[in-house]
Protein backbone atom coordinates (compact mmCIF):
# COMPACT_ATOMS: atom_id res chain seq x y z
CA UNK A 1 0.00 0.00 0.00
CA UNK A 2 1.74 3.26 -0.95
CA UNK A 3 0.68 6.35 0.65
CA UNK A 4 -1.04 9.18 -0.68
CA UNK A 5 0.27 12.56 -1.41
CA UNK A 6 -0.38 15.91 -1.44
CA UNK A 7 0.99 18.71 -3.75
CA UNK A 8 1.06 22.12 -3.03
CA UNK A 9 -1.65 24.13 -5.57
CA UNK A 10 -0.68 27.80 -4.77
CA UNK A 11 0.50 28.99 -1.46
CA UNK A 12 -2.83 31.08 -0.47
CA UNK A 13 -2.50 30.83 3.22
CA UNK A 14 0.94 31.57 5.29
CA UNK A 15 0.32 30.93 8.92
CA UNK A 16 3.33 31.88 11.69
CA UNK A 17 3.87 30.01 14.66
CA UNK A 18 4.32 33.45 16.15
CA UNK A 19 4.74 32.16 19.88
CA UNK A 20 6.11 29.20 19.19
CA UNK A 21 4.55 26.19 21.87
CA UNK A 22 3.97 29.18 24.63
CA UNK A 23 0.68 29.60 25.95
CA UNK A 24 -0.80 31.00 29.38
CA UNK A 25 -2.82 28.25 28.97
CA UNK A 26 -2.60 24.35 29.37
CA UNK A 27 -6.05 23.58 27.50
CA UNK A 28 -6.78 19.59 27.84
CA UNK A 29 -7.22 19.30 24.24
CA UNK A 30 -4.44 21.50 22.70
CA UNK A 31 -3.21 19.27 20.07
CA UNK A 32 0.54 20.79 20.15
CA UNK A 33 0.73 20.48 24.27
CA UNK A 34 1.34 24.04 24.43
CA UNK A 35 2.04 25.75 27.92
CA UNK A 36 3.99 28.12 29.90
CA UNK A 37 6.86 25.97 30.10
CA UNK A 38 6.78 24.33 26.57
CA UNK A 39 9.29 26.51 24.45
CA UNK A 40 10.08 23.67 22.06
CA UNK A 41 9.03 26.05 19.42
CA UNK A 42 10.05 29.66 20.59
CA UNK A 43 9.05 33.48 19.47
CA UNK A 44 9.01 34.46 15.66
CA UNK A 45 10.66 37.94 15.86
CA UNK A 46 9.49 41.11 14.07
CA UNK A 47 12.19 40.39 11.46
CA UNK A 48 11.58 37.02 11.05
CA UNK A 49 8.12 37.62 9.90
CA UNK A 50 9.33 40.27 7.85
CA UNK A 51 11.36 38.14 5.65
CA UNK A 52 8.74 35.62 5.35
CA UNK A 53 6.15 38.31 4.41
CA UNK A 54 8.32 39.44 1.55
CA UNK A 55 8.76 36.46 0.22
CA UNK A 56 4.86 35.89 0.27
CA UNK A 57 4.63 38.84 -2.20
CA UNK A 58 6.23 36.91 -5.37
CA UNK A 59 4.01 34.03 -4.35
CA UNK A 60 1.11 35.39 -4.52
CA UNK A 61 -0.22 34.83 -0.67
CA UNK A 62 -3.98 35.63 -0.80
CA UNK A 63 -3.97 36.02 3.68
CA UNK A 64 -1.82 35.40 6.35
CA UNK A 65 -2.52 33.85 9.93
CA UNK A 66 -0.99 33.32 13.62
CA UNK A 67 -1.14 30.94 16.07
CA UNK A 68 0.49 29.71 18.53
CA UNK A 69 0.64 29.23 21.73
CA UNK A 70 -0.99 32.39 22.21
CA UNK A 71 0.56 35.09 19.84
CA UNK A 72 -0.14 38.06 22.55
CA UNK A 73 2.80 36.38 24.56
CA UNK A 74 5.09 37.50 21.97
CA UNK A 75 6.34 41.37 23.05
CA UNK A 76 6.28 41.99 19.12
CA UNK A 77 3.17 40.81 17.95
CA UNK A 78 0.87 43.91 17.74
CA UNK A 79 4.07 45.34 15.85
CA UNK A 80 3.86 42.53 13.61
CA UNK A 81 -0.08 41.92 12.81
CA UNK A 82 0.29 46.03 12.36
CA UNK A 83 3.37 45.18 9.47
CA UNK A 84 0.98 42.55 7.52
CA UNK A 85 -1.73 44.74 7.58
CA UNK A 86 0.35 46.40 5.15
CA UNK A 87 0.75 42.85 2.82
CA UNK A 88 -2.63 41.63 3.24
CA UNK A 89 -5.43 40.53 5.52
CA UNK A 90 -4.87 38.59 8.99
CA UNK A 91 -5.89 36.50 11.32
CA UNK A 92 -5.08 35.61 14.52
CA UNK A 93 -5.89 32.58 16.76
CA UNK A 94 -6.21 33.68 20.38
CA UNK A 95 -7.49 32.55 23.84
CA UNK A 96 -8.29 35.90 24.20
CA UNK A 97 -7.08 36.04 27.80
CA UNK A 98 -4.19 38.00 27.43
CA UNK A 99 -5.53 40.87 25.62
CA UNK A 100 -4.79 44.50 26.32
CA UNK A 101 -6.95 47.54 25.95
CA UNK A 102 -3.65 49.59 24.20
CA UNK A 103 -2.90 46.84 21.91
CA UNK A 104 -6.91 46.30 20.87
CA UNK A 105 -6.50 49.87 20.31
CA UNK A 106 -3.75 50.06 18.17
CA UNK A 107 -4.68 47.27 16.19
CA UNK A 108 -8.12 48.83 15.51
CA UNK A 109 -6.47 52.02 13.97
CA UNK A 110 -3.89 49.92 12.07
CA UNK A 111 -6.69 47.94 10.21
CA UNK A 112 -8.99 51.18 9.75
CA UNK A 113 -5.89 52.31 7.45
CA UNK A 114 -5.29 48.77 5.76
CA UNK A 115 -7.43 47.97 2.81
CA UNK A 116 -7.55 44.42 4.50
CA UNK A 117 -8.98 43.12 7.49
CA UNK A 118 -7.96 41.59 10.67
CA UNK A 119 -9.53 39.07 12.14
CA UNK A 120 -9.53 37.50 15.74
CA UNK A 121 -10.52 33.66 16.11
CA UNK A 122 -10.96 33.45 19.93
CA UNK A 123 -11.06 30.04 21.75
CA UNK A 124 -13.74 29.02 23.90
CA UNK A 125 -15.10 25.89 24.41
CA UNK A 126 -18.53 26.40 25.76
CA UNK A 127 -21.53 28.50 26.31
CA UNK A 128 -20.65 28.42 30.08
CA UNK A 129 -17.64 28.26 32.88
CA UNK A 130 -19.13 24.90 33.76
CA UNK A 131 -18.86 23.71 29.64
CA UNK A 132 -15.54 25.43 28.92
CA UNK A 133 -13.09 25.70 32.32
CA UNK A 134 -13.08 22.07 32.83
CA UNK A 135 -11.43 21.79 29.19
CA UNK A 136 -9.53 25.53 29.12
CA UNK A 137 -8.95 25.75 33.18
CA UNK A 138 -10.00 27.67 36.21
CA UNK A 139 -11.81 31.27 35.39
CA UNK A 140 -10.68 31.00 31.55
CA UNK A 141 -14.52 31.60 30.66
CA UNK A 142 -14.77 35.05 32.05
CA UNK A 143 -11.08 35.65 30.81
CA UNK A 144 -11.78 35.15 27.33
CA UNK A 145 -15.11 36.66 27.51
CA UNK A 146 -13.62 39.67 29.18
CA UNK A 147 -11.12 39.46 26.13
CA UNK A 148 -13.89 39.18 23.32
CA UNK A 149 -15.89 42.19 24.98
CA UNK A 150 -12.62 44.07 24.77
CA UNK A 151 -12.05 43.44 20.53
CA UNK A 152 -16.33 44.16 20.86
CA UNK A 153 -15.76 47.53 22.09
CA UNK A 154 -13.23 48.54 19.66
CA UNK A 155 -15.21 47.64 16.79
CA UNK A 156 -13.79 43.85 16.12
CA UNK A 157 -16.52 41.14 15.60
CA UNK A 158 -14.15 38.30 16.77
CA UNK A 159 -15.15 34.48 15.83
CA UNK A 160 -15.96 32.44 18.72
CA UNK A 161 -14.19 29.25 17.49
CA UNK A 162 -15.12 25.97 19.80
CA UNK A 163 -13.59 22.49 19.42
CA UNK A 164 -16.38 20.25 19.30
CA UNK A 165 -15.99 17.90 22.62
CA UNK A 166 -19.86 17.20 22.50
CA UNK A 167 -21.56 14.62 20.30
CA UNK A 168 -22.02 15.96 16.71
CA UNK A 169 -25.88 15.80 17.14
CA UNK A 170 -25.77 18.51 19.54
CA UNK A 171 -24.46 21.34 17.28
CA UNK A 172 -27.70 22.86 16.64
CA UNK A 173 -28.62 23.31 20.49
CA UNK A 174 -25.13 24.01 21.53
CA UNK A 175 -25.03 26.31 18.71
CA UNK A 176 -28.06 28.47 19.60
CA UNK A 177 -26.63 28.17 23.02
CA UNK A 178 -23.61 30.06 22.03
CA UNK A 179 -25.35 32.73 20.52
CA UNK A 180 -27.57 33.53 23.26
CA UNK A 181 -24.91 34.15 25.71
CA UNK A 182 -23.09 36.12 23.65
CA UNK A 183 -25.64 38.51 23.01
CA UNK A 184 -26.88 38.44 26.26
CA UNK A 185 -23.16 39.74 27.48
CA UNK A 186 -23.60 42.55 24.49
CA UNK A 187 -21.63 40.88 21.20
CA UNK A 188 -24.81 41.74 18.71
CA UNK A 189 -23.27 40.47 15.45
CA UNK A 190 -21.68 37.06 17.09
CA UNK A 191 -19.83 34.68 14.93
CA UNK A 192 -19.20 31.20 15.79
CA UNK A 193 -17.36 28.27 14.14
CA UNK A 194 -16.93 24.77 15.65
CA UNK A 195 -13.93 22.98 14.55
CA UNK A 196 -13.31 19.12 15.55
CA UNK A 197 -10.83 18.19 17.98
CA UNK A 198 -7.46 16.59 16.97
CA UNK A 199 -6.26 13.34 18.77
CA UNK A 200 -2.90 14.38 19.46
CA UNK A 201 -0.79 16.41 21.94
CA UNK A 202 -2.96 16.52 24.89
CA UNK A 203 -6.21 15.45 23.94
CA UNK A 204 -4.31 12.40 22.92
CA UNK A 205 -4.26 11.43 26.56
CA UNK A 206 -7.70 12.90 27.29
CA UNK A 207 -9.34 10.89 24.77
CA UNK A 208 -7.36 8.88 22.85
CA UNK A 209 -4.82 9.15 20.16
CA UNK A 210 -4.96 7.78 16.31
CA UNK A 211 -4.58 3.99 15.39
CA UNK A 212 -2.31 2.68 13.61
CA UNK A 213 -5.23 1.60 11.15
CA UNK A 214 -6.31 5.19 10.84
CA UNK A 215 -4.35 6.33 7.63
CA UNK A 216 -5.26 7.24 4.65
CA UNK A 217 -5.00 5.35 1.60
CA UNK A 218 -4.87 6.25 -2.39
CA UNK A 219 -8.72 4.62 -2.95
CA UNK A 220 -9.85 6.92 -0.18
CA UNK A 221 -8.94 9.89 -1.93
CA UNK A 222 -9.79 9.09 -5.36
CA UNK A 223 -12.15 11.88 -6.21
CA UNK A 224 -11.70 13.51 -2.94
CA UNK A 225 -11.25 17.72 -3.28
CA UNK A 226 -7.90 17.86 -1.80
CA UNK A 227 -8.64 21.85 -1.29
CA UNK A 228 -10.68 20.32 2.00
CA UNK A 229 -6.74 19.79 3.42
CA UNK A 230 -4.84 22.68 4.80
CA UNK A 231 -1.04 21.55 3.09
CA UNK A 232 -3.06 21.87 -0.34
CA UNK A 233 -2.55 25.51 -0.08
CA UNK A 234 -0.77 26.85 3.02
CA UNK A 235 2.54 26.57 4.69
CA UNK A 236 3.88 27.56 8.42
CA UNK A 237 6.20 29.35 9.23
CA UNK A 238 7.71 28.47 12.83
CA UNK A 239 11.64 29.21 14.12
CA UNK A 240 12.77 25.99 12.96
CA UNK A 241 11.82 26.75 9.08
CA UNK A 242 8.86 26.59 6.59
CA UNK A 243 6.29 23.35 7.67
CA UNK A 244 3.78 21.83 5.57
CA UNK A 245 0.91 22.19 8.32
CA UNK A 246 -0.27 24.01 11.22
CA UNK A 247 -1.19 20.57 13.06
CA UNK A 248 1.90 18.77 12.32
CA UNK A 249 4.43 20.47 13.31
CA UNK A 250 6.65 18.47 16.11
CA UNK A 251 6.36 15.67 13.06
CA UNK A 252 10.38 15.87 12.32
CA UNK A 253 8.87 15.48 9.11
CA UNK A 254 6.90 18.61 8.40
CA UNK A 255 9.41 20.49 8.13
CA UNK A 256 9.95 21.21 4.63
CA UNK A 257 12.80 23.91 4.69
CA UNK A 258 14.26 27.04 5.48
CA UNK A 259 12.26 29.45 3.21
CA UNK A 260 8.91 29.60 1.04
CA UNK A 261 10.62 28.80 -2.27
CA UNK A 262 11.92 26.05 -0.07
CA UNK A 263 9.14 24.21 1.10
CA UNK A 264 7.00 23.01 -2.51
CA UNK A 265 7.31 20.11 -2.14
CA UNK A 266 4.73 17.20 -2.00
CA UNK A 267 4.05 15.79 1.37
CA UNK A 268 3.28 11.81 2.21
CA UNK A 269 -0.05 12.34 3.85
CA UNK A 270 0.68 9.26 6.22
CA UNK A 271 -0.03 10.29 9.94
CA UNK A 272 -3.40 10.16 11.76
CA UNK A 273 -4.14 13.20 11.80
CA UNK A 274 -4.69 13.49 8.16
CA UNK A 275 -7.96 11.26 8.61
CA UNK A 276 -9.72 14.28 10.62
CA UNK A 277 -8.60 16.73 7.78
CA UNK A 278 -9.96 14.41 5.42
CA UNK A 279 -13.44 13.64 7.62
CA UNK A 280 -13.77 16.69 8.53
CA UNK A 281 -12.13 19.60 5.81
CA UNK A 282 -10.89 23.00 5.52
CA UNK A 283 -11.06 23.26 9.87
CA UNK A 284 -8.30 25.95 9.80
CA UNK A 285 -9.90 28.42 7.20
CA UNK A 286 -12.13 31.42 7.36
CA UNK A 287 -15.55 30.73 6.42
CA UNK A 288 -15.21 34.01 4.51
CA UNK A 289 -12.19 31.97 2.79
CA UNK A 290 -13.81 28.63 1.69
CA UNK A 291 -14.52 27.64 -1.63
CA UNK A 292 -15.42 23.82 -2.22
CA UNK A 293 -15.10 22.11 -5.13
CA UNK A 294 -18.65 22.05 -6.92
CA UNK A 295 -20.16 19.15 -8.67
CA UNK A 296 -19.01 19.94 -12.38
CA UNK A 297 -15.69 20.39 -11.56
CA UNK A 298 -15.68 16.89 -10.37
CA UNK A 299 -16.73 15.87 -13.48
CA UNK A 300 -14.08 17.99 -15.35
CA UNK A 301 -16.69 19.92 -17.32
CA UNK B 1 -7.18 66.24 -26.04
CA UNK B 2 -4.97 64.74 -28.00
CA UNK B 3 -5.14 64.25 -31.77
CA UNK B 4 -4.40 61.29 -33.93
CA UNK B 5 -4.75 60.73 -37.35
CA UNK B 6 -6.42 57.63 -36.62
CA UNK B 7 -9.44 60.11 -35.89
CA UNK B 8 -11.61 60.96 -33.36
CA UNK B 9 -11.51 59.54 -29.58
CA UNK B 10 -14.74 57.47 -28.50
CA UNK B 11 -15.11 55.32 -25.63
CA UNK B 12 -16.39 51.67 -25.60
CA UNK B 13 -18.82 50.83 -22.54
CA UNK B 14 -18.74 47.51 -21.54
CA UNK B 15 -21.65 46.77 -18.83
CA UNK B 16 -21.16 44.24 -16.18
CA UNK B 17 -24.25 42.74 -14.14
CA UNK B 18 -23.99 39.93 -11.83
CA UNK B 19 -26.13 38.27 -9.13
CA UNK B 20 -30.14 38.97 -10.60
CA UNK B 21 -31.46 36.32 -7.95
CA UNK B 22 -34.70 35.76 -9.97
CA UNK B 23 -34.86 40.05 -9.26
CA UNK B 24 -35.75 40.19 -12.42
CA UNK B 25 -37.13 43.98 -11.72
CA UNK B 26 -34.17 45.56 -11.04
CA UNK B 27 -33.02 43.17 -13.88
CA UNK B 28 -34.87 45.40 -16.48
CA UNK B 29 -33.91 48.56 -14.80
CA UNK B 30 -30.66 48.16 -15.03
CA UNK B 31 -30.69 46.89 -18.85
CA UNK B 32 -32.66 49.99 -19.78
CA UNK B 33 -30.48 52.18 -17.65
CA UNK B 34 -26.97 50.32 -19.38
CA UNK B 35 -28.96 50.84 -23.01
CA UNK B 36 -29.67 54.32 -22.84
CA UNK B 37 -26.01 55.37 -21.74
CA UNK B 38 -25.58 53.62 -24.80
CA UNK B 39 -23.73 50.70 -23.87
CA UNK B 40 -22.13 48.71 -26.50
CA UNK B 41 -22.27 45.12 -25.05
CA UNK B 42 -23.56 43.42 -21.99
CA UNK B 43 -22.60 40.70 -19.77
CA UNK B 44 -24.35 39.11 -16.54
CA UNK B 45 -21.49 37.02 -14.68
CA UNK B 46 -23.88 34.29 -13.57
CA UNK B 47 -26.42 33.59 -10.46
CA UNK B 48 -29.64 34.24 -12.41
CA UNK B 49 -31.78 32.37 -9.65
CA UNK B 50 -31.81 32.99 -5.97
CA UNK B 51 -34.67 34.23 -3.52
CA UNK B 52 -36.48 36.20 -5.90
CA UNK B 53 -40.01 35.65 -7.44
CA UNK B 54 -40.76 34.04 -10.63
CA UNK B 55 -37.16 32.50 -11.93
CA UNK B 56 -38.30 31.97 -15.56
CA UNK B 57 -39.40 35.76 -16.25
CA UNK B 58 -35.54 36.74 -16.33
CA UNK B 59 -34.11 34.66 -19.26
CA UNK B 60 -36.70 37.06 -22.02
CA UNK B 61 -34.95 40.19 -20.26
CA UNK B 62 -31.59 38.27 -21.23
CA UNK B 63 -32.69 37.44 -24.59
CA UNK B 64 -34.38 40.88 -25.12
CA UNK B 65 -31.04 42.83 -24.41
CA UNK B 66 -28.54 40.90 -26.10
CA UNK B 67 -27.11 39.67 -22.73
CA UNK B 68 -24.03 36.98 -22.72
CA UNK B 69 -24.09 35.27 -19.74
CA UNK B 70 -21.47 33.52 -17.69
CA UNK B 71 -22.39 30.17 -15.62
CA UNK B 72 -22.42 30.90 -11.71
CA UNK B 73 -22.67 28.38 -9.26
CA UNK B 74 -26.76 28.26 -8.68
CA UNK B 75 -26.98 28.35 -12.37
CA UNK B 76 -24.23 25.43 -12.21
CA UNK B 77 -27.32 23.78 -9.30
CA UNK B 78 -30.35 25.15 -11.13
CA UNK B 79 -29.03 23.96 -14.32
CA UNK B 80 -28.21 20.29 -13.18
CA UNK B 81 -30.86 19.85 -10.62
CA UNK B 82 -28.55 19.53 -7.94
CA UNK B 83 -29.73 19.89 -4.51
CA UNK B 84 -28.33 22.74 -3.01
CA UNK B 85 -26.79 26.24 -4.23
CA UNK B 86 -23.32 25.02 -3.25
CA UNK B 87 -22.25 28.68 -1.41
CA UNK B 88 -20.83 26.00 1.04
CA UNK B 89 -22.86 27.47 4.19
CA UNK B 90 -22.11 25.48 7.19
CA UNK B 91 -24.33 27.73 9.49
CA UNK B 92 -27.71 25.42 9.76
CA UNK B 93 -29.38 28.30 10.05
CA UNK B 94 -28.03 29.78 6.99
CA UNK B 95 -28.63 26.37 5.18
CA UNK B 96 -31.98 26.54 6.02
CA UNK B 97 -32.95 29.49 4.18
CA UNK B 98 -30.24 29.16 1.85
CA UNK B 99 -32.33 25.68 0.85
CA UNK B 100 -35.66 27.03 0.82
CA UNK B 101 -35.17 29.63 -1.56
CA UNK B 102 -33.04 27.10 -3.62
CA UNK B 103 -35.82 24.59 -3.57
CA UNK B 104 -38.64 27.01 -4.73
CA UNK B 105 -36.05 28.25 -7.82
CA UNK B 106 -35.79 24.46 -9.37
CA UNK B 107 -39.41 24.06 -8.89
CA UNK B 108 -40.00 27.06 -10.86
CA UNK B 109 -37.43 27.40 -13.71
CA UNK B 110 -38.49 25.60 -16.82
CA UNK B 111 -36.85 22.51 -18.39
CA UNK B 112 -36.08 25.18 -21.30
CA UNK B 113 -34.31 27.10 -19.07
CA UNK B 114 -32.11 24.63 -17.04
CA UNK B 115 -31.30 23.73 -20.30
CA UNK B 116 -29.73 27.25 -20.99
CA UNK B 117 -28.40 27.31 -17.76
CA UNK B 118 -26.40 24.44 -17.80
CA UNK B 119 -25.09 24.97 -21.34
CA UNK B 120 -23.51 28.47 -19.89
CA UNK B 121 -19.79 28.92 -20.42
CA UNK B 122 -17.44 29.20 -16.59
CA UNK B 123 -15.62 32.05 -17.93
CA UNK B 124 -15.67 34.56 -20.92
CA UNK B 125 -12.66 36.16 -22.36
CA UNK B 126 -12.70 39.40 -24.55
CA UNK B 127 -9.84 40.87 -26.48
CA UNK B 128 -10.66 44.96 -26.62
CA UNK B 129 -7.91 47.07 -28.23
CA UNK B 130 -5.12 44.55 -27.17
CA UNK B 131 -6.28 44.07 -23.84
CA UNK B 132 -7.17 40.49 -22.22
CA UNK B 133 -10.44 40.87 -20.15
CA UNK B 134 -11.50 37.88 -18.30
CA UNK B 135 -15.44 37.55 -16.83
CA UNK B 136 -15.93 35.22 -14.31
CA UNK B 137 -18.19 34.28 -11.69
CA UNK B 138 -16.61 33.95 -8.19
CA UNK B 139 -12.76 33.91 -9.09
CA UNK B 140 -10.86 32.98 -12.50
CA UNK B 141 -9.82 29.71 -11.05
CA UNK B 142 -13.20 28.53 -8.78
CA UNK B 143 -16.73 29.18 -9.74
CA UNK B 144 -17.85 29.58 -6.05
CA UNK B 145 -14.67 31.57 -4.52
CA UNK B 146 -15.39 34.61 -2.82
CA UNK B 147 -13.27 37.13 -3.72
CA UNK B 148 -13.68 39.86 -0.24
CA UNK B 149 -12.62 43.21 -0.73
CA UNK B 150 -10.72 43.22 2.91
CA UNK B 151 -10.31 39.73 2.33
CA UNK B 152 -7.85 39.39 -1.08
CA UNK B 153 -4.51 40.45 -1.18
CA UNK B 154 -3.03 42.29 -4.46
CA UNK B 155 -0.53 40.11 -4.63
CA UNK B 156 -2.90 37.20 -4.92
CA UNK B 157 -5.15 38.69 -7.86
CA UNK B 158 -1.84 40.03 -9.48
CA UNK B 159 -0.97 35.73 -9.33
CA UNK B 160 -4.10 35.28 -10.71
CA UNK B 161 -4.03 37.61 -13.99
CA UNK B 162 -0.87 36.04 -14.63
CA UNK B 163 -2.17 32.70 -14.53
CA UNK B 164 -5.15 33.20 -16.05
CA UNK B 165 -2.99 35.67 -18.63
CA UNK B 166 -5.39 38.24 -17.90
CA UNK B 167 -4.89 42.29 -17.78
CA UNK B 168 -8.76 43.07 -16.84
CA UNK B 169 -10.57 40.24 -14.17
CA UNK B 170 -13.91 40.41 -13.64
CA UNK B 171 -15.87 38.58 -11.35
CA UNK B 172 -19.44 38.79 -8.49
CA UNK B 173 -20.65 36.16 -6.44
CA UNK B 174 -19.80 38.03 -3.31
CA UNK B 175 -22.72 40.65 -3.56
CA UNK B 176 -20.52 43.74 -3.08
CA UNK B 177 -18.64 45.58 -5.11
CA UNK B 178 -15.51 46.72 -5.37
CA UNK B 179 -12.38 47.87 -7.46
CA UNK B 180 -8.34 46.84 -6.92
CA UNK B 181 -5.92 48.61 -9.42
CA UNK B 182 -2.80 45.98 -9.78
CA UNK B 183 0.94 46.26 -10.52
CA UNK B 184 1.18 47.38 -14.58
CA UNK B 185 -1.82 48.93 -13.99
CA UNK B 186 -3.98 46.03 -15.05
CA UNK B 187 -7.69 45.61 -12.69
CA UNK B 188 -9.46 43.43 -10.66
CA UNK B 189 -13.44 44.36 -10.47
CA UNK B 190 -16.09 43.02 -8.30
CA UNK B 191 -19.21 44.32 -10.70
CA UNK B 192 -21.50 43.60 -7.52
CA UNK B 193 -24.83 42.37 -8.19
CA UNK B 194 -28.14 43.51 -9.17
CA UNK B 195 -30.41 41.07 -6.88
CA UNK B 196 -30.20 42.17 -3.88
CA UNK B 197 -29.18 45.76 -1.94
CA UNK B 198 -25.52 46.27 -0.69
CA UNK B 199 -25.85 45.63 3.04
CA UNK B 200 -25.47 49.39 3.17
CA UNK B 201 -29.52 49.79 4.31
CA UNK B 202 -30.36 51.35 0.95
CA UNK B 203 -32.87 50.01 -1.35
CA UNK B 204 -30.49 50.52 -4.83
CA UNK B 205 -28.57 47.51 -6.43
CA UNK B 206 -25.55 48.20 -8.76
CA UNK B 207 -23.72 47.09 -11.75
CA UNK B 208 -20.20 48.48 -13.45
CA UNK B 209 -19.70 50.01 -16.65
CA UNK B 210 -15.95 49.37 -18.31
CA UNK B 211 -15.19 52.16 -19.94
CA UNK B 212 -11.67 52.27 -22.49
CA UNK B 213 -11.43 55.17 -24.53
CA UNK B 214 -10.52 54.50 -28.28
CA UNK B 215 -9.02 56.31 -30.87
CA UNK B 216 -5.43 55.54 -30.58
CA UNK B 217 -5.07 52.55 -33.20
CA UNK B 218 -1.79 51.06 -32.89
CA UNK B 219 -1.03 51.65 -29.85
CA UNK B 220 0.50 49.28 -26.77
CA UNK B 221 -1.06 47.73 -24.34
CA UNK B 222 0.40 49.80 -21.36
CA UNK B 223 -1.54 52.92 -23.70
CA UNK B 224 -4.54 50.97 -23.99
CA UNK B 225 -3.98 50.35 -19.91
CA UNK B 226 -4.14 53.90 -19.34
CA UNK B 227 -7.44 54.18 -21.02
CA UNK B 228 -9.31 52.10 -18.83
CA UNK B 229 -12.28 53.73 -16.17
CA UNK B 230 -14.59 52.42 -14.49
CA UNK B 231 -18.32 53.58 -13.09
CA UNK B 232 -20.41 51.38 -10.57
CA UNK B 233 -24.08 52.50 -11.06
CA UNK B 234 -26.39 53.11 -8.83
CA UNK B 235 -29.93 51.38 -9.89
CA UNK B 236 -33.51 52.10 -8.34
CA UNK B 237 -35.95 49.97 -9.20
CA UNK B 238 -39.55 49.16 -7.89
CA UNK B 239 -38.47 47.30 -5.50
CA UNK B 240 -41.90 47.34 -3.39
CA UNK B 241 -43.53 45.62 -6.28
CA UNK B 242 -40.59 42.99 -5.79
CA UNK B 243 -40.89 42.52 -2.31
CA UNK B 244 -44.97 42.17 -2.34
CA UNK B 245 -44.62 39.60 -5.40
CA UNK B 246 -42.36 37.65 -3.38
CA UNK B 247 -45.01 37.47 -0.55
CA UNK B 248 -47.68 36.25 -2.89
CA UNK B 249 -45.28 32.81 -3.84
CA UNK B 250 -44.72 32.53 0.49
CA UNK B 251 -40.64 33.28 0.26
CA UNK B 252 -38.92 33.51 3.91
CA UNK B 253 -39.43 37.11 4.76
CA UNK B 254 -35.88 36.92 5.77
CA UNK B 255 -35.17 37.37 2.29
CA UNK B 256 -38.38 40.22 2.07
CA UNK B 257 -36.78 42.23 4.40
CA UNK B 258 -33.44 42.40 2.29
CA UNK B 259 -35.55 43.38 0.18
CA UNK B 260 -37.58 46.44 1.60
CA UNK B 261 -34.32 47.32 4.27
CA UNK B 262 -31.43 46.90 2.41
CA UNK B 263 -29.81 44.75 5.29
CA UNK B 264 -28.80 40.65 4.62
CA UNK B 265 -30.51 39.12 7.23
CA UNK B 266 -29.04 35.67 6.10
CA UNK B 267 -26.13 33.86 5.21
CA UNK B 268 -24.06 36.27 7.08
CA UNK B 269 -21.39 33.65 8.02
CA UNK B 270 -19.09 33.85 4.88
CA UNK B 271 -18.64 37.95 5.34
CA UNK B 272 -15.53 38.81 6.40
CA UNK B 273 -15.53 41.44 9.76
CA UNK B 274 -14.81 44.41 8.10
CA UNK B 275 -17.45 43.61 5.83
CA UNK B 276 -20.09 42.66 7.95
CA UNK B 277 -19.41 45.49 10.45
CA UNK B 278 -21.21 47.50 8.00
CA UNK B 279 -24.33 45.55 7.97
CA UNK B 280 -26.84 45.29 10.68
CA UNK B 281 -26.86 41.98 11.47
S1 LIG C 1 -5.47 25.11 22.94
FE1 LIG C 1 -4.72 27.19 22.54
S2 LIG C 1 -5.08 28.26 24.48
FE2 LIG C 1 -5.19 26.10 24.95
S3 LIG C 1 -3.11 25.51 25.57
FE3 LIG C 1 -3.25 25.11 23.38
S4 LIG C 1 -2.48 26.97 22.42
FE4 LIG C 1 -2.98 27.50 24.55
S1 LIG D 1 -2.52 16.98 9.06
FE1 LIG D 1 -4.00 17.79 7.56
S2 LIG D 1 -3.06 19.60 6.75
FE2 LIG D 1 -1.45 18.47 7.77
S3 LIG D 1 -0.49 17.18 6.17
FE3 LIG D 1 -2.11 15.95 7.11
S4 LIG D 1 -3.93 16.35 5.84
FE4 LIG D 1 -2.44 17.95 5.39
FE1 LIG E 1 -22.58 32.89 -6.65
Amino acid sequence: MTTPKVSLTHLDQLWFQVAGTLCNLTCHHCFISCSPKNDSFGFLSLDQVRKHLDDSLIAGVKEYYFTGGEPFLNAEFVDILCLTLEYGPATVLTNGTVLKEEWVERLRKAESLSQYGLEFRVSIDGFSPESNDPIRGNGTFGRAMDGVLRLVDAGFLPIITAARTWPMEQDAEILDRFVQMLRDSGYAQPRLKILPTLQMGAEEQRTHGYLDSERLTDEMLTDFDFSQLVCDHSRIVTDRGVHVCPILIESPDSRLGETLSAACDDFPLSHGACMTCYQFGAICSNPSGQAYRVKSDEHGT
Amino acid sequence: MELENSGRESVLQIALLGGVYNNYLALEATLQDASQRGCDEIYCLGDLGAFGPYPDRVFPLLDQYNVTCVQGNYDDSIGNGLDNCQCGYTDPRDNHFAQLSFDYTLANTSSGNRAYLRQLPKEIRLERYGLEILLCHGSPRRINEFLWESATSTQFLEYLGKQHQADIIVGTHTGIKWLRQLADQRWFCNSGVVGRPENDGATNVWYTILDIQTGHHGSSKRRALENVSWRHVPIHYDYRRLACEMEQEAIPTEFIETIRSGWWTTCLEVLPGKERRRGRF
